[in-house]
């Protein structure tokens, strides 16, 4: 019926879509480009001398080489270093908020006990408490028992975060009451129940937990830069920001290498991703 | 006395029991991590740097007198103002053209959404490069004849980062727009349009009234998200960004390493004060909302 509309309305998103997909493709070209092309590129930008005119991007290289990604892999281990301290940084937090806060998460949707409305109620009071609020306290704790400046001052206070409790537990809230009375007749304990019944069918919830955690905690800035001092436990994310210009090519493949595992675990989990964000906004 | 419900209602104490099971690691976590280091953070606002010596109001005082906390703050809410709405207006517009390609609209969800995962460190040369007064976007600005700008050295920082900012989060604001757009029945559309209503008169008097509950929502999650803002404006400029850019997290972190607890300890009271003014009554509203 309205098929030239809708040609008119595909126009008009592209626009955005390209400015998506065109900083993917500079990251992408970026990458593949080798030094000595990069620093003519880019020269400009980034004050280095001899260059007049102003930057451009080597959109398409004009000769492509794998040979800083391969220096990068193979000769640098202050890399390895660094990609190493994001994964120790991540994934524990990313396990632990499930360890932690699926069976939370499973009291408080399908367990009826005095206080859970109070105390779900003070789950989403503390969820919606931003980095600013929180790292005074997280920092007082954190120097009290001697963790700071270690991997555990941004894993642990990552770990008892509110917010994948609350995500959990929307997803746990699928699960029917039916099937829950139904194992407590087979004689199946709250334990039992919990792990037979509730861990299966509450898989969506713990994914949406899990993508949403995941990005968070290998995005994050203000957690590593506030509690770790010392440089060589830093992740990649406080590193690229500041890297020289003598080494564009590196940097440039060393940025496609931070961001390849979150743009993969986001188109796997973009279902689970869309389920997270819509139940971060289901009224109780 | 209240007689105890029939049937399924009986609260069993064992299984009672096992819910606080069920909570206690993470209750434990919470209460170590953050409210009893809360409590004494409070406490701590009204004493020295020490914590050994009762100042009473002092140090609030001395964040208000200070010059640097005006400036963030005022930066802070100056960019709250302009990013929430403007955040609000372009999700909404994202949501109802991808929900009217329907099926074709697939693709431009993800492309939408996309920006959430990439992460701000990686393409922060990128980002350098486009926004140098050599760089990209002054290339092709010279190139159309107009004027170039310092997008760095002045106020233009600020709408850099405005539009950084909509383009990382406008994705996840467009799923709870579509997610809030899936809950209007359709029986309201065909009443209207058995009314007579046209696509326009439609939307203003059926989606826009219907979306008011989605609305307060994603208001408040918005606002919150905001507050993360110091990750592009990490991006954008580094630890030294132009005052205009100048954040709460910013001064925060000058707090912090020259360790002045005495002023972090009240400004962190004053957001989470300020939080719970702004947040609450908005939540008011929402139950309010609900229950018509």
């Amino acid at each position: 019926m309205n098929r030239k509309k809708h040609w008119w309305l595909k126009t008009a998103l592209c626009v955005p879509a390209v400015l998506v997909w065109g900083v993917l493709w500079c990251m992408a070209s970026g990458a593949l480009t080798g030094q000595a092309e990069l620093a003519d590129a880019l020269g400009p930008a980034l004050g280095l001398p001899g260059s007049e005119s102003y930057a451009r991007w080597p959109l398409l290289p004009d000769a492509p080489t794998l040979q800083p990604m391969a220096e990068l892999t193979l000769d640098t281990p202050q890399f390895f270093a660094m990609f190493w301290n994001t994964c120790r940084l991540a994934f524990p937090q990313v396990l632990g908020q499930i360890l932690v806060g699926a069976p939370a998460a499973w009291a408080f949707s399908r367990l009826r006990f005095p206080g859970r409305r109070m105390l779900f109620g003070l789950y989403i009071v503390l969820m919606l408490l931003p980095f600013q609020v929180t790292m005074v306290p997280n920092y007082i704790v954190l120097d009290a028992l001697g963790l700071m400046d270690t991997v555990w001052a941004v894993i642990l206070p990552g770990v008892f975060s509110a917010f994948p409790v609350f995500i959990m537990a929307k997803g746990f809230d699928a699960v029917p009451h039916s099937l829950l009375e139904a194992a407590a007749l087979d004689g199946a304990g709250p334990l039992q129940t919990f792990v037979r019944v509730g861990l299966p069918l509450g898989i969506p919830g713990i994914l949406s937990a899990s993508v949403l955690g995941f990005i968070e905690a290998w995005n994050a800035i203000e957690q590593p830069m506030t509690f770790l001092k010392t440089p060589s436990l830093w992740p990649l994310s406080l590193y690229l920001p500041q890297i020289s210009s003598s080494a564009l090519a590196l940097a440039m493949a060393a940025s496609l290498v931070m961001l390849a595992p979150a743009v993969l675990i986001f188109l796997f989990g973009q279902k689970y991703l869309e389920l997270g964000i819509q139940a971060s906004g289901l009224k109780e | 006395m209240k007689k105890m419900a029939a049937g399924h209602c009986v609260r069993k104490p064992q299984r009672e029991w096992a819910a606080y099971l069920f909570l206690l690691p993470s209750m434990a976590g919470l209460i170590v991590f953050l409210l009893a280091p809360f409590a004494e953070t409070v406490r701590r606002s009204f004493t020295n740097a020490l914590g050994t010596q009762w100042v009473g109001l002092y140090n609030y005082q001395s964040v208000f007198h200070n010059e640097a906390f005006r400036l963030a703050a005022g930066n802070t809410a100056r960019f709250l103002c302009v990013c929430v709405p403007l955040l609000l207006a372009v999700s909404l517009i994202l949501a109802l053209a991808v929900r009217a390609l329907k099926p074709g609209g697939r693709a431009f969800k993800t492309a939408y959404l996309l920006p959430m995962a990439v992460p701000v460190a990686s393409i922060a040369l990128l980002w350098q490069v486009l926004f140098a007064e050599k760089g990209l976007v002054n290339g092709r600005l010279v190139s159309l004849g107009v004027q170039p700008v310092d997008f760095m050295g002045t106020g233009a920082a600020f709408w850099v980062l405005i539009g950084t900012y909509l383009w990382k989060n406008s994705g996840y604001d467009m799923i709870l727009w579509l997610a809030g757009l899936d809950g209007i029945p359709d029986s309201l559309y065909e009443a209207a349009r058995v009314d007579g209503a046209g696509r326009l008169q439609c939307f203003f008097h059926v989606t826009l009234p219907q979306l008011a509950p989605t609305l307060g929502l994603v208001s408040v999650l918005s606002l919150l998200n905001t507050f993360k803002v110091f990750r592009e404006a990490y991006l954008v400029a580094g630890s030294y960004p132009h005052e205009s850019i100048y954040m709460l997290q910013h001064l925060f972190n000058n707090w912090f390493l020259s360790l002045d607890m005495g002023r972090l300890t009240a400004a962190a009271v004053l957001v989470a004060l300020v939080l719970l003014v702004i947040v609450l009554p908005l939540q008011r509203v929402l139950k309010g909302a609900e229950q018509l």
